[in-house]
């Protein structure tokens, strides 16, 4: 058994999982400054695409409707390589964050998942009873205690599983990362191949990994469905 | 900043190389979302079956593929391809080398990553014809490939109609993932425009301008074929 053991631990594949792993932290770092901001501004962006001021919603649809409508990658590729080029930028102080592969994987995967979130979260807005606002407002809430307590517990809880959907692709987006040069599981993977030209052994160990994130993933937002969801429980 | 001139058509610019770049991503796009729906009519078939073991096959299948991301696959089909397909061959007592060229391997990596996407959208089609109409079809004594062709299928596709444009839009997005492959679409020609222009930005805005038409302008295809096809029904 031991010798076995043994064995196994001396396979390729064993071995790149955890070389694979050691790019982990900087996946979960992505997602870790991304996604939380991507929930709030996504949030603020829905409250002003059914804003009544004209403008603003027609702002944020467009803005919708260009990153709903570009792949990540020509997203990732004009922060990092299209804004670099820009003399302007590359002397003013945004050029601290945009020359770290990081940071414009970060600017590039927030702006993606607040077009996104902000759809999501503005069809909960809109589905929400209109009856519900009425009686809040008979009951003389101000427009922010109503948000906060009618329109936003309820838009977000309904919208939970879809917003579940895309917290998996964001999961999954964060491979795109790699091809800035910046070293997570994907970039890893590949630098595993590179070297050792056992593309299968290499990629699988990455893609058990991003299964195993997702899986989480999966769990985290069933459990916020079931605490948010008190009255659909059976028990 | 943006230079227009690098994109008039002819020696001078980049604008007919550009639209032989679209016509390959659309021609990728088209063939694998063709062969993606193939895979996915298997796919459903064998859920559908009461069969254990296709049933347990096809979850797996969709279950990995949804849940690591779009360029490991793409990565493990490009440089892992090759050795399967000479496995392959070598069971059949060919020991030549085999190289299968970028077009279709991007076609089968889209494809097999497409197909998960449309199996979900088609099972679900599927399952909303409603039971009563198999039963009356076969009451009138239709064999079964009459009753796929001319019961069933008329009525999925109307249902996965919607579903299938938003896999569509998926798919034509997903292939710009291809680019690591050599293949030359959009992408792909952005990078090797802007290294040789060196003007990024240019040819990145370029390409994406290029994706948004291509996907407004689908989408508006879609929105025709499901008016189209849901005639004589109330929306």
């Amino acid at each position: 058994m031991i010798e076995y053991f043994q064995s196994f631990q001396n396979t390729l594949i064993f071995k790149n999982f955890f070389i694979v792993l050691s790019g982990l932290d900087n996946t979960l770092l992505l997602l870790l400054v991304s996604l939380p901001i991507g929930f709030i501004l996504a949030l603020i962006f829905a409250l002003g695409r059914v804003s009544k001021i004209k403008l603003l919603s027609s702002t944020i649809a467009s803005y919708i409707f260009v990153i709903r409508g570009t792949p990540l990658l020509v997203q990732i590729y004009l922060i990092y390589f299209g804004l670099g080029s820009v003399k302007y930028i590359r002397e003013s102080f945004l050029w601290y964050a945009l020359k770290e592969p990081f940071w414009c994987g970060v600017i590039a995967l927030t702006i993606n998942t607040v077009a996104y979130g902000a759809e999501i979260f503005r069809g909960g807005i809109q589905s929400i009873d209109r009856g519900q606002v009425e009686s809040g407002l008979s009951l003389g809430f101000s427009k922010f205690l109503l948000l906060r307590k009618i329109i936003l517990p309820i838009a977000i809880r309904k919208v939970l599983p879809s917003y579940g959907n895309e917290l998996i692709l964001m999961v999954k987006a964060t491979s795109l990362v790699s091809l800035t040069t910046y070293m997570e599981m994907t970039g890893l993977a590949r630098k595993i191949m590179a070297k050792t030209f056992a593309p299968v052994e290499a990629f699988i160990a990455a893609g058990i990994l991003y299964l195993f994130l997702n899986f989480l993933m999966v769990q985290f937002v069933k459990y916020l469905e079931w605490k948010y969801n008190p009255h659909l429980r059976l028990n | 900043m943006f230079k227009f001139d690098k994109l008039v058509f002819g020696d001078a610019g980049w604008g007919d190389e550009f639209l032989i770049a679209t016509l390959m991503t659309l021609l990728v796009s088209i063939m694998s979302m063709g062969l993606g729906l193939f895979i996915a009519i298997i796919t459903v078939w064998a859920k559908l079956i009461q069969n254990k073991i296709t049933r347990l096959l096809a979850n797996f299948y969709t279950t990995v593929i949804r849940g690591v991301p779009e360029l490991l696959v793409i990565y493990l089909i490009f440089f892992g391809g090759n050795a399967v397909v000479m496995k392959i061959a070598k069971i059949f007592g060919y020991h030549g080398y085999i190289e299968l060229n970028a077009f279709t391997i991007a076609t089968i990596a889209i494809a097999i990553i497409s197909a998960t996407y449309s199996s979900e959208v088609l099972r679900a089609a599927y399952l909303s014809v409603s039971k009563g109409q198999l039963e009356a079809a076969r009451a009138l004594g239709m064999n079964k490939f009459s009753i796929f062709i001319k019961v069933i299928s008329p009525q999925v596709i109307r249902y996965a109609l919607p579903g299938i444009g938003n896999v569509w839009q998926i798919t034509l997005k997903d292939t710009s993932l291809i680019s690591v492959t050599g293949l030359v679409e959009i992408m792909r020609q952005s990078r090797i425009s802007s290294n040789v222009e060196h003007s990024p930005l240019t040819f990145l805005i370029t390409a994406a301008v290029l994706y948004l038409c291509l996907t407004t302008f689908s989408g508006r295809f879609f929105k025709y074929l499901e008016i189209n096809y849901s005639k004589g029904y109330s929306t």
